[in-house]
């Protein structure tokens, strides 16, 4: 029985189609990453599974028990950091995590144990009895996890949990995700940054205009859609000239200026060819370097759009 | 989880000092200014000036200025400045006195006063007196007439019996001298009784006015302006904090909320706990400052105030939710609550009492919950009616609240599941 079953879930908002036939499954232990552009549905997805958005077809699952939208018994499984910092500002760190503690059940004992617990896990302890305005976006990032796993659940859904973070704070919120993969939580990851999505999750899930457009492991991914091809680039210090270009042409090459970029199935066979139409055109090489395929890749193989459009 | 939900928004207004002061500071600044206008921490309307200029200069005439001065109702300035008594006015400088502003009305007392005091018949024969007006103050003038024509006919009783005898002489077809001598005798015995058994200050109609709802009572306008000015407080301070819904909602707090244990019935009864208890505040803070300031007596009307603030902050409590869930947003909220709540402060009897309101406006009231709550908190300090007699406003407000509350539940199914 896995933690999250989604099967063939429609929801329309009048006339727009935010999710069209989407299954997919989070399984025990998991961080499923969902992957896809600003206004792809991976917002209304997530409010979907959290009961907040109710479906006009199609099932949520929450270890095998079918979740009506609102359901107070799945949300006891369920723990939600939404989008937004959803907290209130007046109140100290301390006490928003005793507000929905309280809100999740919790209270006395159990309840400060919950809260101590959470804050040395979002490393805030020495920051507990500061007013949650005044803290640095990525604390509050923090906080606004914390505040969604104290009543330790076993499914977590992050909706962007890292949008407007420094590198250096995101990485300490890799490191809080990471530690819950290791307690058993399973995770849903919503995220438009492709770097997460390959750093953190086990599988990943492609989004685009409300579907599910592909499913897997990173690798899988990759050689569904690109197979074993590699991107050779080669930066040269000068633009080749009309005989090189038409060689280069040839094997498949685009070039921009400079910059010469070739797909290639067989890398070691095109990169000798590459080398040998250079030097027979005495072309300068500055640079020579051969890319594995990215998410980023594969999204533009998939849609014919950037991730980031 | 209802108590969890108040006790935060206790927690988010106890930060938030511009929204504490805005709650319990404002009221009182209102409270007090409203009080202080209408009641001056004094009982009586302000004395109306007059400047008198005695042309005259006869004992009469002396007599007359003296009754004006003893009247409450008037503040008699006899010269321009105060601290030189010796100066007195003259038909010129009282007129300029009046044209400065420094009283709204003057009375100029006629030469030949003390000869023929009184003008029977309609004979426009014999001095007459000028009032100088300004005309910025309309009431002045014609209070300051009244009162002349009060005090000259009980100020001199012996002229005005003598200027009657005249008339009947004249009317009756002549007196006796034996008559005549008896009348003058019988004057003569009147003005050598003290003052006290001629009816001083008499009324030419006898007329004792008594005050009968206000006369026990130390301060009493500031109770009918307490319970006015702390309702129409209590649904601006319901209105805002009822906005914080809104504001979760935008900030996505409320989906946080409501993927915890806490229902949306929960959420709204918990804001709404949280709203009665800031109602209950708010009223105690602002009768306990009329109480300590303006002597407002609360002590002997615990127990009403006790029932009427209860009631009075349920249905202002679902009032606030009920129009949080009318708004989209905040700013959508700040313009209904504003309007709606200033329309039904003026024709529920907030800023002026509804009794002295036209009768359509008075059924007006009828409809309204907060013309309801400033009835009853009336009949607690102002009619001083017994406990049984606040069981209608007490129902109906409950009533109110519940339907409210009902609308409200109703109207934000629209934030529970898209």
């Amino acid at each position: 029985m896995q933690p999250l079953q989604i099967e063939d879930v429609v929801k329309s908002f009048g006339e727009r189609r935010a999710l069209d036939s989407v299954s997919l499954e989070l399984r025990e232990r998991e961080i499923l990453g969902m992957l896809g552009p600003n206004g792809a549905g991976k917002s209304t997805l997530v409010r979907t599974m959290m009961g907040r958005v109710s479906p006009d077809s199609g099932s949520v699952r929450i270890f095998g028990q079918t979740a009506p939208a609102g359901d107070t018994e799945s949300r006891r499984a369920v723990g939600v950091v939404p989008q937004e910092i959803a907290l209130y500002p007046l109140l100290t760190v301390r006490e928003n995590l005793g507000v929905f503690g309280r809100y999740h059940g919790l209270d006395g004992s159990a309840l400060e144990e919950s809260v101590n617990k959470a804050l040395h896990w979002a490393g805030l302890t020495d920051r507990a009895a500061d007013v949650t305005k005044t803290l640095s976006g990525g604390m509050k990032r923090r906080l606004n996890i914390a505040a969604g796993v104290l009543h330790e659940p076993r499914i977590l859904l992050l909706d962007e949990p890292t949008v407007g973070v420094d590198p250096q704070s995101r990485e300490r919120i890799y490191e809080m995700i990471e530690s819950l993969r290791e307690r058993g939580v399973s995770i849903l990851y919503t995220t438009h940054y492709m770097e997460e999505a390959e750093r953190l999750c086990d599988r990943i899930a492609i989004i685009d205009h409300g579907r599910i457009i592909a499913m897997g492991t990173q690798e899988a991914l990759v050689s569904q859609t690109i197979g074993g091809a590699r991107e050779i680039v080669l930066d040269c210090d000068m633009a080749p000239g009309a005989a090189a270009a038409a060689a280069l042409a040839d094997r498949g090459a685009s070039i921009d200026g400079t910059r010469i970029v070739i797909r290639a199935e067989k890398p070691a066979e095109t990169m000798a060819e590459i080398l040998a139409v250079a030097a027979k055109n005495a072309l300068p090489i500055r640079d020579l370097s051969m890319k594995r395929p990215t998410l980023e890749n594969v999204f533009l193989h998939l849609t014919g759009r950037e991730l980031r459009e | 989880m209802i108590t969890s939900i108040a006790r935060t928004s206790w927690l988010n207004l106890r930060r938030d000092r511009a929204a504490a002061v805005l709650s319990f500071v404002v009221p009182l600044v209102f409270f007090s200014i409203f009080a202080g206008i209408f009641a001056g921490q004094r009982n009586s309307t302000s004395k109306v000036r007059v400047a008198i200029a005695d042309e005259d200069r006869s004992p009469e005439s002396k007599k007359l200025i003296d009754a004006l001065a003893r009247e409450s109702s008037l503040e008699v300035r006899r010269g321009p400045d105060s601290k030189q008594p010796a100066i007195r006015f003259d038909a010129r400088s009282v007129d300029e006195y009046v044209r400065k502003g420094s009283a709204p009305a003057a009375i100029v007392i006629p030469k030949g006063y003390g000869a023929a005091p009184f003008r029977f018949g309609g004979t426009s024969a014999g001095p007459r007196f000028r009032i100088l007006a300004d005309s910025s103050d309309p009431v002045a003038s014609n209070v300051i007439s009244g009162m002349l024509q009060k005090v000259v006919m009980t100020a001199a009783p012996a002229s005005m019996i003598r200027a009657g005898t005249r008339e009947l002489d004249r009317w009756s077809g002549g007196l006796t001298a034996q008559q005549k001598s008896t009348i003058e005798q019988n004057i003569s015995t009147f003005e050598k009784r003290p003052a006290a058994e001629k009816g001083s200050g008499g009324t030419i109609v006898g007329i004792d006015v008594v005050d009968v709802l206000g006369k026990s009572k130390k301060n009493p306008i500031v109770a009918f302006y307490a319970a006015g000015i702390g309702v129409m407080f209590l649904l601006f301070t319901a209105s805002n904090a009822g906005g914080a819904l809104l504001e979760e909602a935008e900030s996505g707090t409320l989906d946080r909320i409501l993927s915890t244990r806490v229902t949306f019935t929960q959420l709204l009864l918990g804001k709404g706990l949280y709203l009665w208890t800031l109602a209950v505040t708010q009223l105690t803070v602002m009768f306990l400052w009329g109480a300590l300031v303006f002597g407002l007596e609360l002590r002997s009307h615990l127990a009403g105030f006790v029932l009427m603030t209860a009631a009075t902050a349920v249905a202002t409590s679902a009032f606030g939710l009920l129009l949080a869930a009318l708004a989209n947003t905040r700013q959508q909220l700040g313009a209904i609550s504003t309007l709606v709540v200033l329309s039904i402060s003026a024709l529920g009897g907030s800023m002026f009492p509804r009794f002295l309101m036209p009768a359509g406006l008075q059924k007006v009231g009828l409809v309204l919950f907060n013309a309801w709550a400033i009835e009853g908190f009336t009949r607690v300090f102002w009619r001083e009616e017994p406990l049984s007699s606040l069981a209608v406003p007490i129902l109906v407000l409950l009533a109110f609240g519940v339907a409210f509350f009902a609308i409200a539940r109703r109207l934000a199914r629209r934030w529970e599941v898209a």
